[in-house]
């Protein structure tokens, strides 16, 4: 097995190696399943609440992927004028970044006064969490302009619109993506912990009712699928990443 | 041409804000300088001098505390669009292409920007030409990553003439690079000039860079800025590297290197 094979199947072995460990330990002391499952009973009971946990997980992927939606357009039109004006990033970042501090979860049972059990509270929720690396990142990517770049445009008359569309929004293009990576996964926790406590469906509140019901085995499969989901859509944006922005990775490949 | 001095520079003084003015500290102070039609004039000084202020000046992205900048016999009051500038760092974006990247500057002034749709292969053609002029034929669609730092800085000087400006304004443009690739872009540029005649002001540290290109060199003093020497070159053209190491040469170098001498001298006195 040559070096690059092995490092694409190294995530696959691992997850393998861990899986059987889990198991091994879990028949070795005859651990409860009520207390810890073991991998064998956590898939049998996925295959048998496959129709149950597939309705859940569709859920709140489609919630996850609103709230990340909304969170994309107001993170980039809040980077872009934070990026774009000195005084706009003096005004409100010190206040995204105490807003940021706080605990999303904390948000939820005011969504749910404002805006009821369901959907609601999960969107928004995936929202919050999920906007503030959106808009650092374009912003940072936005305001680290050489001036040196920025004297050669003004010279020619360019405009400040001009210097954003030509320079600053191909320079922040690799920021924007890396950052949805990591939004991508917050939402999805967003989306979860809301659904724990303020909602009748998707996979948060399956684990909160399997819980309740001592179906360890059927809580942990919940788990999966959402681990599973933010792991594919984590990979998604990374290849977009890679083939859009391919400038800004030339040490990745071959150059 | 009605007036003889492309550039002109009348008792020029610059603080960088109002504070600095009301405390009578200037970057640059009492400028002075007539600077002909296609004349290639160097300036010289050490670093922290006002060398680059001197050049935010003649090109209208700052304007001066007192007196008057005139350049092709008009007041100089906003940024300048015929002339061209480029840098040390030669600042190519790298998501276009070497080709793109030269195109950069006729995307964006006028007359060529409306028209770049309609007369975008002429502009290929011209940027491809050029590119050539300065041994970057067959480099056109690499990415500026992929190029050499002396090949960049080529690149980005063709960047800076591609709307052929009518002055063109360099600092410290090959300060970045070794000894052997300055020296060939040294007569890049030479011939570049020799061709096309536009006017260039060539803001270095490097003196032998400054008495081998320019026609006039001028040494600028430290804070405040001012030129305190004006030497013209009066060595023969077309100039050889060769030239660089005959006694002539090498006298008005000495000479020059000794202004800057004292300057730095004066300075330590002044800090103490």
């Amino acid at each position: 097995m040559n070096k690059k094979t092995l490092e694409t199947s190294a995530p696959w072995i691992l997850l393998v190696l861990t899986l059987l460990i889990w198991q091994g330990l879990c028949s070795l002391f005859n651990v409860s399943e009520f207390i810890f499952p073991s991998p064998y009973r956590i898939a049998q009971q996925t295959i048998e609440f496959a129709d149950v946990i597939a309705a859940h997980a569709w859920r709140t992927y489609w919630v996850t992927m609103a709230g990340f939606g909304i969170a994309i357009v107001v993170g980039v039109l809040l980077g872009f004028v934070i990026g774009s004006s000195r005084l706009a990033y003096a005004a409100v970042y010190p206040l995204m970044t105490a807003f940021n501090a706080l605990p999303k979860a904390a948000f939820v049972p005011i969504l749910v006064v404002w805006f009821g059990i369901g959907i609601g509270p999960a969107i928004l929720t995936a929202f919050l969490i999920s906007f503030f690396p959106i808009m650092v990142n374009i912003a940072t990517g936005l305001a680290t302009l050489e001036p040196e770049l920025e004297d050669v445009l003004r010279v020619l008359g360019a405009k400040r619109w001009d210097v954003l569309v030509k320079v600053g929004l191909p320079r922040s293009m690799p920021y924007f993506y890396g950052s949805l990576k990591v939004a991508i996964t917050l939402a999805f926790v967003g989306t979860t912990v809301s659904e724990m406590t303020a909602a009748n469906e998707g996979i948060g509140y399956l684990l909160i009712s399997a819980g309740s019901a001592m179906q360890m085995g059927l809580a942990f499969s919940g788990l999966v699928v959402v681990g599973a989901m933010a792991m594919v859509m984590y990979e998604l944006f990374s290849y977009i990443e890679k083939h859009t922005t391919g400038w800004a990775h030339r040490g990745s490949h071959n150059e | 041409m009605s007036t003889p001095n492309f550039v002109e520079f009348q008792n020029v003084w610059l603080a960088y804000n109002d504070e600095l003015l009301a405390q009578n500290h200037f970057a640059v102070e009492d400028i002075n300088l007539q600077v002909k039609q296609g004349e290639f004039i160097a300036i010289v000084g050490p670093s922290g001098c006002g060398k680059s202020t001197f050049m935010k000046l003649t090109t209208g992205l700052k304007r001066p505390s007192k007196g008057q900048i005139l350049v092709d016999g008009q007041a100089v009051t906003g940024p300048l669009k015929i002339s061209g500038m480029a840098f040390q760092a030669p600042s190519l974006l790298p998501w276009r292409t070497t080709l793109d990247n030269v195109l950069l500057p006729l995307e964006i002034v006028e007359p060529y920007r409306s028209q770049f749709k309609q007369r975008k292969a002429e502009f290929v053609e011209r940027a491809r030409k050029l590119l050539q002029t300065v041994g970057l034929g067959g480099y056109e669609d690499k990415y500026p990553w992929q190029l050499s730092g002396g090949m960049q800085q080529r690149a980005s000087i063709c960047r800076a003439l591609i709307h052929e400006p009518k002055m063109l304004l360099l600092d410290e443009p090959f300060g970045a690079l070794d000894a052997f690739t300055r020296e060939e872009l040294w007569c890049i540029l030479r011939d570049l000039w020799t061709e096309q005649k536009f006017n260039v002001i060539l803001v270095t540290h490097d003196l032998r860079e400054s008495v081998f290109l320019a026609d006039t060199v001028y040494v600028m003093s430290k804070s405040p800025g001012r030129f305190v020497v004006k030497r013209e070159i009066d060595l023969p053209r077309p100039r050889d590297l060769e030239v660089t190491y005959t006694p002539e040469f090498t006298n008005i170098v000495h000479d020059l290197r000794g202004h800057i001498g004292a300057i730095r001298q004066a300075g330590a006195v002044i800090n103490q």
